[in-house]
């Protein structure tokens, strides 16, 4: 619940002072805990996607996220932009079968373009909700940004699950756990519907990298965090050569500011 | 004032001749801009006034692209504003210019509030120029909620239920209001749609109000640190080149940081539940709205009564309006005010600590907190402000502006 202090003052300095500001407050609820920090590839003012680990990460969302979430803001021609070839995109989803209408009208399927969305897993949000105890599981387009900590709590998530023989007598009774609930450390309220998806070698990587729960679970993250922001390489590229020209032009500016102020002073 | 505004400048291109003969648009240019005569001794603070004004260009450019490529309904909005971030050429350039504009245009007119605050820009002759700024300010927090509305997220939605149901603490007609402001009995597609027409159409507003604003400035001209008037020449600059130099300085160093967080963290001012696609069946933890508005959300929930709460959040405003006439005291500026000059710094922290209780959840000790800074903030103008005018006493003035400059030059 609690958010640092020294970020709320400078939170607030902001609306007297032009410094920094936000309006967050933590959503986590009942003493959930903060997903540790990771360090991230792509973090810091020059970071960059991991390629490799991006491109792992769509095998696991591939073969295990995409059952059931869908990533309806992607098409697999935005894979090209993780390094790989058309060809290789081609190659990678020839056996995704997505549905289209046909000449006549009728729903058909049709083997995948790579000019099309991601395929959704159910047909609308109803038939999602209805394979999954009643609530659709989230679309991960924009997962990363729609959650504070970001990635850190998206790979907490897949690796935060405590099996019930682990927990605490006290944790069983404080969050009213049964036998069949996923406890989960990092989500708010601990209890969440999703069976812990990631495990060791669930997926076989084609680069050779050990499949651990760990390395899935950064892959995977990695990949949606891309898929969150596309352009985020774009950005800050563009953002460095932008202050750098504002700074000249700001000593440029001093300069003459002085010179006309010369004789007033 | 100053002799330079008297005689028409002579124009040696015939054109601009002919025109201005017709519609004397370049000696208005010439006059306003040029030789307008301005206090020498402006500090970095005067800067945001021209920032302010930057910003508010660049919202409407960067808001017209954002327009073109953008769908106001409950459906398509939320992946209308993903499609221009990730599909639109530069499309996220423009949406993180206008999301984080937003944000500065706040911090320059807060800045620009607090200068005219402390130095005493309201007070006569410039009532009317003070109050065509609180009227700027009010029509920009309703543009930006209406904004903020648009992408349609989770807070986007539960903000706008949050603040369109205030109206209903109002008697007897409160809930046709909210039915009325709605478009229905809900927020839904008939609130996005007006909500994006009122969203265009205020800002166009706000330039016809700063419009005002520049008029009324140019009748009496510019306060300045010291408070006390031009007496003459030696006490002003033209405006160009002096001005508009050191304007260009700030501007640019205002955009520096704005860009650090346009390109390095174009998310930080927000909230991550607002990439969540608005929902009306799972209402967020927290409702916050965007940073600032924290201190008037504060104020509002500091009321254990609804409709008292409404009423001092507007009270808020509506008392700023009457500022020059709460304060009594004959000295502008707080440089010469030793009491009222602490007041003022203390208002500040008690905005910023309403700001902090705005952003909890009203409970625990936030709760008595955020009445006692509400407390304070009406107390300082509706008690502190017309008592302190009569019992301070006020350091002596310097003779002039040309004066203090060269004093401080000498020291």
């Amino acid at each position: 619940m609690r958010k640092p202090f020294a970020r709320n003052l400078l939170v607030s300095g902001a609306i007297a002072l032009a410094a920094f500001a936000t309006g967050t407050v933590a959503i986590a609820a009942g003493g959930t805990e903060h997903p540790p920090h990771k360090h991230w590839h792509f973090q810091g003012p020059f970071g960059t996607y991991d390629r490799a680990a991006a491109q792992r990460g769509f095998q696991v969302y591939q073969e295990v996220c995409a059952a059931c979430h869908s990533l309806s803001l992607m098409s697999y021609r935005n894979l090209t932009d993780l390094g790989l070839t058309e060809n290789q995109v081609k190659g990678l989803i020839k056996d995704i079968s997505v549905s289209d209408l046909n000449d006549e009208g009728a729903v058909v399927d049709r083997p995948a373009r790579p000019s099309d969305r991601f395929r959704k897993p159910f047909p609308n949000e109803a038939a999602a909700a209805a394979a999954n105890n009643g609530k659709a599981p989230p679309d991960l387009s924009v997962i990363v940004k729609a959650r504070e900590f970001g990635p850190d709590y998206i790979y907490g998530i897949l690796t935060g699950y405590v099996p019930y023989d682990k927990l605490t007598p006290e944790q069983i009774k404080e969050f009213d756990v049964k036998k069949d609930d996923n406890f989960n450390k990092y989500f708010p309220g601990h209890k969440i519907a999703m069976a812990p998806p990631l495990s060791d070698d669930k997926v076989t990587y084609a680069d050779g990298t050990k499949a651990t729960l760990d390395q899935e679970a950064s892959d995977v993250t990695e990949f949606l965090a891309w898929a969150s922001e596309p352009h985020m390489e774009d950005r800050k590229r563009t953002g460095v050569r932008v202050i750098l020209f504002l700074i000249a032009l700001a000593g440029l500016m001093y300069a003459v500011k002085r010179m006309v102020w010369a004789d007033k002073h | 004032m100053a002799s330079s505004h008297g005689t028409p400048p002579v124009f040696n291109n015939k054109v601009i001749a002919w025109v201005d003969h017709r519609l004397p648009i370049f000696s208005y240019i010439e006059k306003e801009y040029h030789t307008f005569p301005t206090p020498r001794n402006f500090n970095y603070f005067w800067n945001f006034g021209a920032i302010a004004t930057v910003m508010l260009v660049l919202m409407i450019a960067t808001g017209i692209v954002l327009a073109t490529n953008y769908t106001p309904h409950v459906l398509m909005a939320f992946d209308a504003v993903e499609r221009i971030d990730r599909d639109v050429p530069q499309g996220w350039l423009i949406r993180d210019l206008h999301m984080n504009g937003a944000s500065f245009f706040f911090i320059a007119v807060y800045v620009h509030i607090f200068r005219g605050m402390y130095y005493g820009s309201y007070k006569a002759p410039r009532e009317l120029l003070w109050i065509l700024g609180v009227v700027i300010f009010l029509l920009m927090m309703a543009t930006a909620f209406m904004g903020y509305v648009l992408p349609w997220g989770q807070m986007s939605f539960w903000g706008a239920t949050v603040i369109t149901n205030l109206f209903s603490a109002i008697p007897i007609v409160g809930e046709s209001i909210v039915t009325w402001l709605w478009g229905g009995f809900a927020v839904d597609n008939p609130t996005l749609n007006r909500f994006f027409a009122l969203h265009y159409l205020l800002p166009f507003i706000i330039v016809a109000v700063v419009a005002l604003h520049v008029v009324a400035l140019h009748i009496h001209g510019s306060n300045n640190p010291t408070g006390i008037d031009p007496k003459g020449p030696q006490d002003t600059v033209p405006f160009h080149p002096y001005y508009t130099m050191k304007d260009g300085f700030g501007v640019v160093c205002f955009l520096i940081v704005f860009s650090v967080f346009v390109f390095f963290a174009p998310d930080y001012m927000g909230h991550p539940d607002n990439y969540i696609p608005a929902n009306p069946l799972v209402t967020p933890a927290h409702i916050v709205p965007e940073w600032y508005f924290l201190p008037f959300y504060a104020i509002l929930r500091a009321i254990p009564d609804k409709l008292g709460g409404v009423l001092a959040m507007f009270g808020a405003i509506a008392v700023l309006f009457i500022l020059p006439w709460l304060d009594t005291s004959r000295v502008r500026s707080c440089t010469f005010r030793p009491i009222y000059k602490w007041f003022m710094m203390f208002l500040v922290v008690d905005v910023i600590v309403l700001g902090i209780c705005g952003s909890k959840p009203p409970e625990g000790f936030w709760v008595p907190l955020s009445q006692l800074a509400t407390l304070y903030y009406f107390a300082h103008f509706l008690v502190l402000l017309p008592i302190l005018g009569k019992i301070e006493r006020p350091l002596p003035l310097p003779p002039s502006i040309a004066d203090s400059v060269l004093k401080k030059k000498a020291v």
